[in-house]
């Protein structure tokens, strides 16, 4: 069962990866903590679960791409109106209003989400049905979350290439460094700004468009996504890839096994794993002062 | 204390404890105990301000203060019922609240800006998650009942719940929101509190005078905690039933939402905030579904339009017709 637990957390991790990557670019980048982010997350759920349920004669991977596809189209979208709308008005205010419009964002998305989808569940279990189970082991195993660590994995490396081998992640992590250097070397701040907060929107858009097959996309479907995209990036480091990589795996496994063993002691866990890591590395695992 | 008495604020406060203790005749018992609970709220607002304004730093986590002392209040009721008097329930808010906030203010207060926040709020998190998950101490998400209590030895037995509310508590919650709001008054105007705003302007200069930057700060956490469980206290009675969502971080993001409502630079901003944000939520829950979007969109036209709240709006537009009068 150790296998299967195992799994299960890497399965988790995998899913934090990729909520908490979205958070982490726009923190690091911008210097704001989205806590929109998991409307965002939800935007992608309710668009894909409304797609699957439109598509229910097509065959699985044309389903399973063109739901993705409009998950994070949609909620790139989102991001891309916000940016330009209210967010962009934020860099240079205090960190009270940054944090107060984001929230005020959440209230609006989520009544939007209910305004237009209805405030009732949506299933789109088809992929996840359809995709069987395979053997591991002895031990049977769905198929559709190997395929969501693969596609985290594929998030993963893209966004590692991207940031460390092209210009733009390259202009980008010059802007994390140093802004103001940044803007006197010539770095055109507005659309990379932009860039960055599409960029993370849509990830939290694919996040949420992956769990929909799992568990049904509800109202208020992002908030413990949120919160716990807020432990991995505390734990991991404020704006750092490995950090998030690895807070995400701290993440997943302990709640796999404290789910597995003690499942009172979940939550409960996490927020102590992250306050003793605040306290003893405020900046995080692998995060700069 | 006595350079206050003789202000015009001395004179505005004493209005408005009057208006106040004159209300249960103007409004209807509705509306009565809908003041009760914006004023209750209140007491937490200023405690928040104390954070924000004076000291400089932004908690996203003062819901779990609140929860401490509305849970001492249920806790004192479910474990020594024959204990629960009022006077012995708010003492309970206040000893539970104070605990709590030294003990999370002690690591909190060595951070500042956004590690602070996102600190205050990972731990609200952590009392709201342990709240919920310790179902036979805390009754879980079904929350805890909190009845009329005794008051000072007097029973207010066979009274209904209504009626109590409207009656006699109404000028209770008056009488210690006024309390709270002249010991708020004379903490931030006193030694301390410019001290405190000292470390908000410049921490390292303040630290070279010889001020203990973060022992300070984390007084003034201890204090503002103490004012969110006070009126978490308080409020219990209110509500009459608490669940572990007022530990919630959206919880403590409608504090901080109360705030800047009201405006934040003004001492009396929150507590105008407090009660806006009460009638304000009420009125949106009752003309529509859609009630978030409109606490949402006023939220997001306060921080582009009004970064002052209310107050600081009034504020800046009374400036400026005196500044025409004189030109």
């Amino acid at each position: 069962m150790v296998l299967i637990y195992a799994l299960n957390g890497l399965y988790f991790s995998a899913f934090l990866f990729l909520t908490s990557l979205g958070l982490s670019i726009i923190l690091g980048v911008m210097g704001i903590l989205n806590l929109a982010h998991g409307s965002l997350y939800a935007i992608g759920g309710f668009v894909g679960a409304f797609l699957i349920g439109m598509m229910t004669q097509s065959p699985v991977p044309v389903m399973l791409f063109v739901a993705v596809l409009g998950a994070v189209a949609a909620a790139g979208a989102v991001g891309f109106i916000l940016e330009i709308t209210l967010i962009k008005h934020m860099y240079r205010r205090a960190l009270e209003y940054q944090l107060l419009i984001t929230f005020g964002i959440l209230m609006l998305i989520e009544d939007s989400i209910k305004l237009v989808f209805g405030g009732e569940s949506r299933y789109a279990s088809a992929p996840f049905d359809a995709m069987g189970s395979v053997d591991i082991m002895g031990h049977t195993y769905s198929t559709y979350f190997l395929l969501v660590m693969a596609a985290a994995l594929a998030a993963g490396i893209l966004i590692w290439w991207v940031m460390t081998k092209t210009r733009l992640g390259i202009m980008l992590r010059a802007i994390e460094m140093d802004r103001e250097m940044a803007q006197a070397m010539g770095i055109p701040m507005r659309s990379l700004t932009i860039v960055a907060f599409v960029m993370g929107s849509a990830f939290a858009g694919l996040a949420g468009v992956l769990v929909v097959p799992t568990t049904p996309a509800v109202m208020g479907m992002g908030m413990d996504p949120l919160i716990m995209a807020f432990i991995v990036v505390v734990i991991g480091g404020l704006g750092s890839l490995r950090g998030a990589l690895l807070g995400s795996i701290i993440v997943g496994l302990t709640r796999s096994f404290t789910v597995a063993y003690f499942a009172e002691l979940e939550m409960p866990l996490l927020f102590l794993i992250a306050v003793v890591i605040l306290i003893i590395r405020p900046e995080g695992l692998f995060g700069q002062k | 204390m006595m350079k206050y008495c003789y202000t015009p604020r001395a004179a505005i406060y004493i209005a408005a404890l009057v208006v106040l203790l004159f209300l249960p005749q103007l409004l209807s018992p509705y509306h009565l105990m809908l003041m009760e609970s914006g004023l209750s709220l209140a007491i937490m607002a200023l405690g928040l301000n104390l954070l924000l304004r004076y000291t400089g730093v932004l908690s996203f986590g003062h819901g779990a203060y609140f929860a401490a002392g509305a849970y001492a209040v249920g806790l004192l009721y479910m474990y020594l019922p024959d204990k629960f008097t009022f006077e012995n329930a708010i003492l309970a808010a206040i000893l539970a609240s104070a605990a709590l906030s030294a003990l999370f203010g002690f690591v909190c207060v060595r951070h500042t800006r956004i590690f602070f926040s996102i600190l205050t709020l990972a731990l609200s998190m952590l009392l709201f998650a342990v709240l919920e998950k310790a179902y036979h101490y805390t009754g879980g998400s079904d929350g805890i009942r909190v009845p009329i209590p005794l008051f000072f030895g007097y029973e207010f037995e066979g009274m209904r719940r209504f009626q109590f509310l409207i009656g006699p508590y109404y000028y209770v919650v008056v009488g210690i929101f006024a309390a709270a709001t002249v010991t708020m008054l004379a903490i931030v105007n006193s030694p301390f509190g410019k001290a405190l705003q000292g470390t908000r302007d410049n921490e390292l200069r303040a630290e070279m005078i010889g001020i203990r930057v973060k022992r300070y700060r984390w007084y003034a956490f201890v204090i503002s905690g103490t004012f969110c469980g006070l009126s978490g206290g308080v409020w219990s009675f209110v509500n009459g039933h608490i669940t572990p969502e007022i530990s919630n971080w959206v919880f403590s993001g409608e504090i901080v939402y109360m705030v800047l409502l009201g405006g934040f630079m003004i001492f009396e901003g929150p507590i105008i905030g407090a009660l806006l944000f009460t009638y304000l939520r009420l009125y949106a829950v009752a003309i529509t579904e859609y009630w978030m979007l409109i606490l949402g969109a006023t939220l997001i036209f306060l921080v582009l339009v009004l970064p002052g709240g209310v107050m600081g709006g009034l504020h800046s537009l009374f400036s400026r017709l005196k500044l025409k009068r004189v030109s």
